[in-house]
């Protein structure tokens, strides 16, 4: 055998064993399809499990289009790097799952993988589902598979080259996606660690709450450190967290479950409809969602708690502290937010202080601009937040006056830069958002209404 | 002093800038069409048209309205010549103690300004922020449609001061 000829071959070798480890890491096999099972081959007790989950898993708000049908997908979730459209998890045998084995579920679930074998986009958050237990996955697929099927073809996704390209996301598992399963913590209560499952499991809070990086996968040195979700911002809920006053349990708890608590505010934009799912679970699943959180963001420090002591004395008995800001921020004030959130009526008939607010001490005015465009629909039939919105009364030049001046008089925090920017792109997404939007959707919603005209 | 253009008309007003605009109009220049509800921005009976768009006027401060035209009610039609809106609520008799409607009429006016044929969705969608305690909704709604009607059929469409833009 000459020279070259023996580099050829171990170039030919160093190909072949490439071509072979790639495919071995790109391709999945197709799990064969079944005969839609029969609703009634499910259990209600296990069927009754699966809704509760979906309903901690917040299934329902990626894959409803608003005003459409329950579970048919066609929600365009907007990324950095294109936007992906929810796909439909109703048992339509054509254009749903209703052709998917459970095993075909799970590993949807664990592997982020469709029961054709093709990658899914980690905009379904399986690096968290991948703590989901093959118990609970039984339950959800019980539960999906016993909804009404509709047809609803999925829409493609407006990726450009290479994300287009399914086995690209392979190469990300590679990267970010950790396999193993939620492990108990033996040192914590047992409620504390039903949370942990939760948290970090179906409920996947660190999906919003979690900054990425720039290949879109959670930062893990930064768990909970505040990220960005449609125009809004999650905030960091660490001890990073920019909320005026100290969250403990029973604050969280009352607020996962109503959607707004007195010294704390309401829960809005993507979050309304996340507690909007939490206020149908059972309470313990909530409690130990608000245990497990409470440890997350860690006791407050002395520092904290001092601040929290005077900012009550404030609230309590003002010191009519007059900021050097715009007058006009301050006539506005006056005129079309104190007569609710400058009162002793209590949420939720009166507004909160804005002082506990944390959209006005929050790093970024996103939130708060949000807020004061579309206000909070109150919500049909239960006793509510309400706002009215002055997307129609205010120009932006107006509103950021406005959030300048409530910045300076509410927070200890320096001025919002480019609020200006931050109201025009406020106003230009909430309008797309409340043209596609007939429902409640800034405030909690029962679920059961949310197929109401 | 501040100039305010209410109905084509232009006002000097002598007041602060945080006054809402509701109290300049009832107080200041006699046009009570529009109510005082809630004060609160909640139930809708104050609304009015600022360039076009239903806008809450008791939570909206003076100050915002510079170089703004506002509408009233009294600014569409009066009682000899109504303005189809008004012809239609009267028509599908819509009012019962009538203290929402002129809220109503005003919001339903800027809808059709904008879309002269909505669906019976976008109305309810629309007029959703306004409290009505008698009921008389579904009149509400037929007499919404009726004045998209008339507005089409422009047998009567007299000139809307402030609003023909």
């Amino acid at each position: 055998m000459t020279k070259p000829r023996f580099l050829a071959s171990i170039a030919a070798g160093l190909l072949i064993g490439g071509v072979v480890a790639a495919f071995a890491v790109v391709w999945r096999p197709a799990i064969s399809a079944i005969e839609p099972p029969a609703p009634q081959s499910f259990g209600i007790a296990l069927v009754k499990r699966g809704r509760d989950l979906a309903a901690i898993g917040n299934c329902n708000d990626c894959h409803t289009l608003r005003g459409g049908k329950a579970f048919a997908g066609g929600l365009p979730v907007p990324t950095p790097f294109g936007t992906i459209y929810s796909s439909n998890i109703t048992p339509d045998p054509d254009t749903g799952i209703g052709r998917w084995s459970e095993a075909a579920f799970r590993r949807a679930m664990r592997s982020g993988i469709d029961r054709a074998g093709q990658h899914l986009y980690p905009t379904f958050p399986y690096d968290h589902f991948t703590n989901v237990t093959d118990e609970d996955d039984r339950a959800l697929y019980a539960f999906l598979m016993t909804r009404p099927a509709v047809h609803a073809p999925a829409r493609a996704n407006e990726l450009s080259f290479p994300l287009n390209q399914r086995f690209v996301v392979a190469g990300w598992k590679l990267l970010f996606l950790r396999r193993e399963t939620y492990q108990p913590d033996s040192a914590q209560s047992a409620e504390w660690n039903r949370g942990a499952y939760l948290v970090e499991g179906l409920a996947h809070c660190g999906a919003c709450h979690t900054p990425r990086n720039a290949l879109g996968a959670e930062r893990t040195s930064a768990p909970f450190s505040g990220g960005d979700v449609d125009n809004w911002h999650a905030y960091a809920i660490n001890a990073r967290s920019p909320s005026p006053l100290p969250w403990d349990t029973e604050a969280l708890f009352s607020y996962l479950r109503q959607g707004w608590h007195p010294d704390h505010g309401v829960a809005r934009g993507p979050m309304a409809e996340v507690v909007s799912n939490l206020s149908s679970v059972q309470a313990s699943d909530v409690h130990a969602v608000a245990v497990y959180m409470t440890s997350v963001f860690g006791p407050p420090t002395q520092d904290r708690l001092r601040q929290a002591r005077d900012l009550r004395m404030q609230i309590k008995s003002p010191q009519g502290r007059s900021p050097q800001t715009d007058p006009a921020g301050a006539s506005i004030y006056a005129a079309a937010c104190a007569t609710c959130h400058d009162t002793d009526r209590p949420p939720p008939y009166g507004g909160v202080n804005l002082g506990l607010t944390t959209a006005i001490s929050a790093p970024d005015p996103r939130n708060a601009a949000n807020i004061v465009l579309s206000g909070i629909r109150p919500v049909e039939g239960e006793r509510s937040p309400i706002m009215p919105g002055f997307a129609s009364s205010m120009t932006d030049q107006q509103i950021a006056a406005l959030l300048n001046y409530l910045r300076a008089r509410f927070s200890n925090q320096p001025a919002w830069t480019d609020i200006e920017k931050a109201v025009q792109d406020a106003r230009r997404t909430e309008t797309v958002y409340l043209q596609t939007s007939p429902g409640p959707h800034n405030a909690p919603a029962d679920p059961m209404q949310r197929d109401k005209p | 002093m501040m100039n305010l253009k209410v109905n084509g008309h232009d006002h000097q007003i002598d007041a602060e800038p945080d006054t809402p605009l509701l109290y300049v109009l009832r107080e200041d220049l006699k046009l009570n069409a529009a109510k005082f509800g809630c004060g609160l921005g909640q139930c809708g009976s104050c609304t009015v048209i600022v360039d076009g768009k239903a806008v809450l006027s008791c939570v909206t401060p003076l100050l915002l309205l510079e170089g703004k035209q506002v509408t009233t009610l009294e600014g569409l039609g009066t009682i000899s010549t109504p303005a189809p809106i008004q012809r239609a609520f009267m028509e599908e008799q819509a009012a019962q103690c009538g203290y929402c409607i002129a809220g109503m009429m005003m919001r339903a006016q800027a809808l059709l300004q904008k879309n002269p044929k909505p669906t019976d969705a976008q109305i309810r969608a629309e007029l959703e922020p306004h409290l009505c305690r008698c009921g008389t909704h579904m009149r509400i709604l037929r007499a919404v449609h009726r004045a998209a009607h008339l507005m089409d059929t422009a047998e009567l469409s007299p000139a809307i001061p402030g609003s023909a833009r």
